[in-house]
């Protein structure tokens, strides 16, 4: 019996490991668990070094936006500065609160760590680059990043404190509202792919620039741009950054973590930035199709691209009231997107589509 | 010891202690979050039965809506344990409380007991229950065809009961405008709708 | 390979974990989260018997159900709200009035 769900598309190394790994005799299953294992931990640490650089990425834009340097000590422009931030947190005390609810506390920075990393397994970063290609892919991905929301309310509870406990459940709210209009707007891309398979999805955007679902007038534009917004308060970024308010919340959900579980929130929260920009780049921007350069680069660029857009928007807009932001979602986004599922459907239905 | 059957009692070991502990806590958010792990235990062996989409489904509904929901509403009332209790129970009403509760847990254990011994459902098909590679049973494509074309009115007649739990939850939650309670109430009947979508 | 029956029994513990705890808990929340568990383990059932006997209508009939449980939670936690906002309590052994 076969067990891996898709050992097809796997890259050139991992298939070499495959083979080294049958040629000492382990039976099928378990050769399985060795390799998945394997890209696991691969995937962890690629991951890893993309969030200490976005961290920094962050700080130096944030800083130039505002006429500063930002960090400048460690290396040329300080660019092993986040990984001393790293060794510093790890080095830190761990302070618990007296009054935390002890086991809930403690698991809150692991649930959301991760569910941060899960959503990796159908995000393909080239040709074959992916770890297994499922059938429900995005919808698999929507699944396991729920998570996050269910560890912020487990992070502001646990803490005992009310500035926490109130930015639990206002990111509690503010997901669950901004979710529907993020399906919504995926739905659209799946409507003409017809399938939710992420490997099927940038296929079907194959051939040149044109067929980018950004491209597609008028719906595709205004899919991307409702994802977009969406995605940033999925992430909890700075117009919709309301959970960690530092300026009425003190940092919200996080305020009674330190060291190491400060750093996991911290880390998880660069990675899911990252998350929803690789999936709008799945979706909207032809994924990792791309002329000259080897795939994986394309899919990085265009990804990094992204990244810097929701960057831009957290270093020059205000952040949103609470009721302004649930307004937004509710008369505004939601709305807008179901018209827009509309308009798209009556596209594919009268075959208007090139 | 096929991994199948490894994942098969985990994840049904893991389902049966998130529901016992479930049932069993005093504090509600830890019953909450025991009821989670034990729908993402359930997920698995959905996802070994071959049912990848409803898998997800379940997670997505469950774990992104009704919990969150839970969760919600016990913060906004905060009921921590025994005191949001009130006054004990009238003894009477837990007699027959857990004579039920036992009788049922016969009940049970002979139903189980049954199943074992028999073998009923042993030659009713057993296909592989293990999801493989080119196995495309559960398939997105084909439930959305079974749903939108042999289910379609019990599917539009879902859309309109989920519509009268949005309305129904707003008018039960709402309170009146001059009534002077806690603010938070009010807007909790409109977040409760919006959840339920 | 696993039988089908054993997924039958996994789904009858569940079940009956579901009932003792509708019956024996005195925390209207976690009644209402036992009803939802017996739910689950409904869909279970369906989705076992789908792989069974090959058809996909199993996966259909849990669709219906967990619709009709987020209807449950909506509706069920609204009177949750208006109920512990009248009586301070969510002991269910003291709703016992049909008005106040």
């Amino acid at each position: 019996m076969i067990w891996p769900i898709a050992s097809a598309e796997l890259l050139p190394l991992f298939s070499y490991l495959y083979e080294l790994l049958e040629s000492t005799g382990l039976p099928q299953p378990w050769l399985a668990v060795v390799v998945y294992t394997f890209l696991a931990a691969l995937v962890f640490g690629v991951l890893s070094l993309l969030a200490l650089f976005l961290v920094w990425w962050e700080r130096k834009i944030a800083a130039h936006i505002q006429q500063r340097f930002g960090p400048m000590r460690h290396g040329w422009h300080g660019w092993y500065q986040t990984i001393m931030d790293a060794v510093k947190l790890l080095q830190k005390e761990d302070i618990r609160v007296a009054t935390r609810d002890k086991t809930v506390f403690f698991w809150a920075p692991v649930v959301c760590f991760v569910a941060a990393f899960l959503a990796y397994v159908t995000i393909p970063f080239g040709e074959g680059l992916i770890v297994a290609d499922l059938n429900i892919g995005i919808l698999y991905i929507m699944a396991v990043t729920t998570f996050t929301v269910i560890s912020l309310l487990m992070a502001g509870w646990g803490s005992n404190n009310k500035y926490a406990l109130l930015g639990g459940m206002r990111s509690a709210a503010q997901v669950v509202s901004y979710e529907v209009p993020m399906v919504a707007s995926i739905l659209v891309v799946v409507l003409f792919v017809g399938s939710l398979s992420m490997v099927d999805i940038v296929q079907a955007q194959a051939g040149g620039i044109w067929n980018w679902y950004i491209f597609r007038l008028p719906y595709g534009p205004i899919a991307f741009c409702t994802y977009i917004i969406a995605a940033t308060a999925e992430a909890n970024r700075t117009p919709f950054d309301i959970p960690e308010a530092e300026q009425e919340l003190v940092a919200g959900f996080n305020v009674e973590y330190s060291g190491m579980k400060f750093a996991m929130f911290f880390l998880a929260e660069f990675v899911n930035a990252f998350t929803v920009s690789a999936i709008a780049v799945i979706l909207f921007f032809g994924g990792w199709h791309g002329a000259l350069l080897p795939s994986w680069m394309w899919f990085l660029g265009k990804t990094f691209g992204i990244v810097l857009l929701l960057m831009l928007f957290r270093w020059t807009y205000p952040r949103l009231r609470v009721d302004q932001l649930m307004e937004f979602s509710w008369k505004f986004l939601v709305p807008v997107t179901f018209a827009n599922i509309i308009i798209a459907a009556w596209f594919k239905y009268a075959g208007w589509y090139w | 010891m096929t991994l199948d059957l490894v994942i098969f009692l985990i994840s049904s070991v893991v389902a049966v202690f998130g529901a016992t502990m479930m049932i069993t806590q005093r504090n509600p958010i830890a019953s909450v979050l025991f009821m989670i792990l034990s729908l993402l235990a359930q997920a698995v062996l959905y996802i070994q039965l071959g049912a990848l989409f409803m898998g997800a489904v379940l997670v997505i509904v469950y774990a992104g809506a009704i919990l969150v929901l839970f969760l919600f509403v016990i913060m906004l009332l905060n009921l921590r344990g025994r005191e949001s209790l009130g006054q004990p129970s009238p003894p009477i009403s837990l007699t027959v409380k857990y004579a039920l509760a036992v009788l049922f847990v016969l009940e049970l254990i002979m139903v189980v007991k049954s199943s074992f011994s028999s073998d009923v459902f042993a030659d009713a098909g057993n296909p592989g229950v293990m999801v493989m590679q080119t196995d495309n049973f559960g398939a997105v494509n084909d439930v959305a065809v079974l749903l939108f074309q042999r289910y379609l009115y019990p599917f539009e007649l879902t859309s309109i009961l989920l519509l009268v739990a949005i309305v129904g939850a707003v008018i039960l939650a709402q309170r009146s405008r001059d009534d002077d309670g806690p603010v938070d109430a009010a807007s909790s009947g409109e977040s409760e709708g919006k959840a339920a979508e | 390979m696993i039988p089908i029956s054993a997924y039958l029994v996994v789904a009858a513990v569940l079940f009956g974990i579901g009932t003792v705890g509708v019956l024996t808990s005195r925390n209207l929340i976690i009644v209402f989260m036992s009803v939802e568990l017996m739910l689950n383990a409904g869909n279970l059932v369906l989705i076992a018997f789908s792989r069974a006997l090959n058809v996909l209508d199993g996966h259909v009939f849990v669709f219906l159900v967990l619709t009709v449980a987020a209807a449950e939670a909506a509706v069920g936690l609204a009177m949750l709200i208006t109920l512990y906002r009248n009586r301070e309590t969510v002991n269910i052994d003291r709703f016992d009035l049909l008005k106040w």
